[in-house]
């Protein structure tokens, strides 16, 4: 029987897992959150590495930089460069600073969104940029498994940003969390991610 | 020291044969005056059918009613001697282009690098015909005798002084190179090699001759010194390429500029330095187009350089037919390379940030890639600023009440009825000095969709809401 080998080599490429047994431990530990409520909800531990992570907004400024930021501070403070990619607002320099995020590797890029979709591609292949956050309009299916192959060769983590609209169509990305409203709280509810069953529980970031 | 002389015989017709597409139909330059024009020089064919150099071009017509006939440039000699300065410049960090129509230099200091002289002579053979230069090469321990004796049989070599001595004496006034016409004079009056002229007392040679004859023998057997001019390679880049034909698309220019280009980092590492700014002229029948690429940092990788250049060209609009390219680039500054960790565990088809920076201006805009320091100004709007390049260090933010990470570019209305006050207010009275003064009530406030916004009101107001800000 030649069933089993393949069986085991499913299991350790994370293809496949055992229902409600939770995550494969001995996978790739992802990159941590910051946030230890969030790293334990997550299969690999964190945001997963060389892979692309969407993120579904009902509105901007609903909290999608709180959840970013001590990832990004983190990599900025070991020297690694954050790409902004045509960030639909001004980031505020005081703030971002306050927040530990090093401005000395924090990237921006302007771009029209034609270019902005070639710019969150190219930056994601060079290998350059430690995290990459992006907004990608109107990517389709076929752009966003671009960027998720492109996050893959270049090895950094990306964030694309979106509108909840897009949360019924299908995605390649690795990992989705869409926010939800839950009375004054806005809460992360994980929609896919790879390597382990999505988890029911939602994260809540801020007390409202 | 020993001196190698590079005599060009015929460079006027070199420079033009080499980028002729059929160098073996006859060819002339044509000189003179428009009364009278004159065979300046001929190639091999040319002869062979009768033409002779300072023949005149009816004469010559009459004989040959069919030859190509090209204009003598007399500024392209002094060009094309440069040109060749700069590759001898490879062979020796003494070179000289300062007699016209040969080149010296110095290879004693070259033997250790480049291999004992046969070797040497070999290679610079070899790259001159590559070039397409038709040469005499000599070697003695002075630059004057080496320039004689490649007149006199090509190949020569001398490395002792007393040997030079004994060749030099054997050598006929006419064919000294003597100034003016001395040598067909002294040939007149039955002196006739250099040992004889030597022989005449120098008091008498010096009242009938001049001091210019002296000179020329003193330095000719390294009893004086020689003063040369020596070669150094410019400060600056500019070549030129034409084309020929009329160019009306994008793609019929790469392969020019991709010589161009290589061209250019070529001058770059033998100058060890790289280039930072530098413009791609379009010359049209009439005018031209420029192309500038201005770089963050210097760089001389020439795939680097080319794709950055390819992507802004491909932008440039080219409304009429270009008909030559050129690459102008004045300031060649020094050149660091990146330094990167030993132990870096990154892969190595990663892109540096600076390159990817670079492929990122070149499409998107000069201004495209940035990032943002505190400022002073306690206005919102004022507190943050453009840094562009890697120059200027971002300086701490002075500590003020929590800050909304995105803001407005410019305030806009909130209309939200249901927004709630979470906290405020922050009283802001400031600007009075520039006329642009601010008076305002920073709440935060959040919104019904669960936003958090920071917005502002009139002083003591609390409504008509102007936002500046999420706290996302």
């Amino acid at each position: 029987m030649n069933t089993a080998p393949d069986l085991q080599q499913m299991l350790s490429s994370q293809t496949l897992w055992h229902a409600g047994r939770g995550s494969a431990k001995e996978g790739v530990e992802g990159e941590s959150t910051g946030h230890a409520a969030l790293d334990a909800l997550l299969p690999q531990r964190g945001w997963p590495r060389r892979a692309l992570t969407e993120l579904l907004l009902p509105a901007d400024g609903v909290g999608e930089l709180q959840l970013l930021l001590p990832t990004l501070a983190r990599l900025s403070q070991t020297g690694a460069a954050v790409a902004v990619i045509a960030p639909p607002y001004l980031p505020y320099a005081p703030a971002w600073q306050a927040a530990g995020v090093s401005l000395q590797h924090l990237q921006l890029i302007e771009a029209s969104p034609r270019d902005a979709l070639w710019a969150f591609e190219q930056c994601l292949r060079s290998g350059a940029c430690g995290a990459v956050l992006g907004w990608p309009k109107q990517a389709d299916a076929q752009a966003l498994r671009r960027l998720q192959v492109a996050a893959d060769t270049g090895q950094c983590l990306g964030f694309a940003l979106r509108d909840r609209k897009h949360a019924a169509n299908p995605s390649p990305a690795a990992l989705r969390l869409e926010a939800v409203r839950e009375g004054h709280a806005t809460q992360w509810q994980v929609r896919k991610c790879r390597g382990g069953p999505a988890p029911s529980q939602a994260f809540a970031l801020r007390a409202g | 020291m020993l001196w190698a002389c590079i005599v060009l015989p015929q460079l006027a017709l070199d420079a033009v044969l080499r980028r002729h597409p059929d160098p073996d139909t006859p060819l002339a330059l044509i000189g003179g005056s428009a009364q009278l024009r004159t065979l300046h020089a001929v190639n091999v064919a040319a002869v062979q059918a009768g033409l002779q150099v300072g023949m005149r071009l009816t004469a010559a017509l009459a004989l040959l009613p069919d030859f190509q006939m090209v204009e003598h440039d007399a500024q392209a000699d002094a060009r094309w001697q440069r040109f060749l300065a700069g590759w001898a410049y490879r062979h020796s960090s003494l070179v000289s282009a300062q007699w016209p129509g040969c080149i010296v230099l110095e290879v004693r200091a070259s033997f250790q690098l480049l291999g004992p002289w046969p070797v040497l002579q070999a290679r610079l053979r070899e790259e001159l015909q590559a070039l397409g230069f038709q040469h005499r090469i000599a070697m003695a321990p002075t630059a004057r005798a080496a320039m004689v004796l490649a007149g006199i049989r090509d190949g020569m070599a001398v490395e002792d002084t007393a040997a030079m001595h004994a060749l030099l004496d054997r050598v006929p006034v006419r064919r000294a190179r003597l100034p003016d016409d001395h040598g067909a004079r002294l040939q007149h009056m039955g002196v006739t090699t250099l040992r004889a002229l030597r022989a005449l007392p120098r008091d008498g040679l010096r009242r009938r001759f001049g001091l210019p004859l002296l000179d020329h023998l003193d330095r000719l057997y390294g009893q004086a010194d020689e003063a040369l001019a020596w070669y150094a390679p410019p400060d600056h880049f500019d070549s030129r390429v034409e084309l020929g034909y009329e160019v009306e698309n994008h793609m019929a220019l790469l392969f020019p500029l991709r010589r161009l280009i290589g061209d250019l980092c070529t001058s770059l590492s033998i100058r060890d330095g790289g280039v930072q700014r530098f413009v791609l002229r379009l010359e049209h029948e009439e005018g031209h187009t420029d192309v500038e690429v201005g770089l963050l940092a210097a760089e001389r990788d020439a795939t680097l350089l080319f794709e950055l250049t390819r992507n802004r060209l491909e932008r440039a609009t080219i409304d009429r037919p270009v008909v030559a390219v050129r690459l102008l680039a004045r300031e060649l500054p020094t050149f660091v390379p990146a330094s990167r960790d030993l132990f870096d565990t990154r892969n190595q088809q990663q892109l540096p940030w600076p390159q990817l920076r670079e492929r990122l201006r070149a499409r998107l805009g000069d201004a495209s890639v940035y990032r943002v320091g505190p400022a002073g100004d306690p206005r919102p709007e004022r507190a943050w600023q453009r840094v562009e390049g890697d120059g200027m260090a971002i300086a701490q933010a002075p500590a003020r009440p929590p800050r909304p990470c995105w803001l407005l570019p410019t305030p806009v209305p909130l209309r939200d009825a249901r927004a709630r006050i979470v906290s405020g207010p922050e009283r802001l009275e400031s600007g009075w000095w520039d006329g642009q003064e601010a008076r305002r009530d920073y709440y935060v406030l959040e919104t019904s969709h669960g936003q958090q916004a920071w917005a502002f009101a009139l002083p003591g107001q609390q409504g008509d809401w102007m936002l500046h800000g999420w706290f996302a």
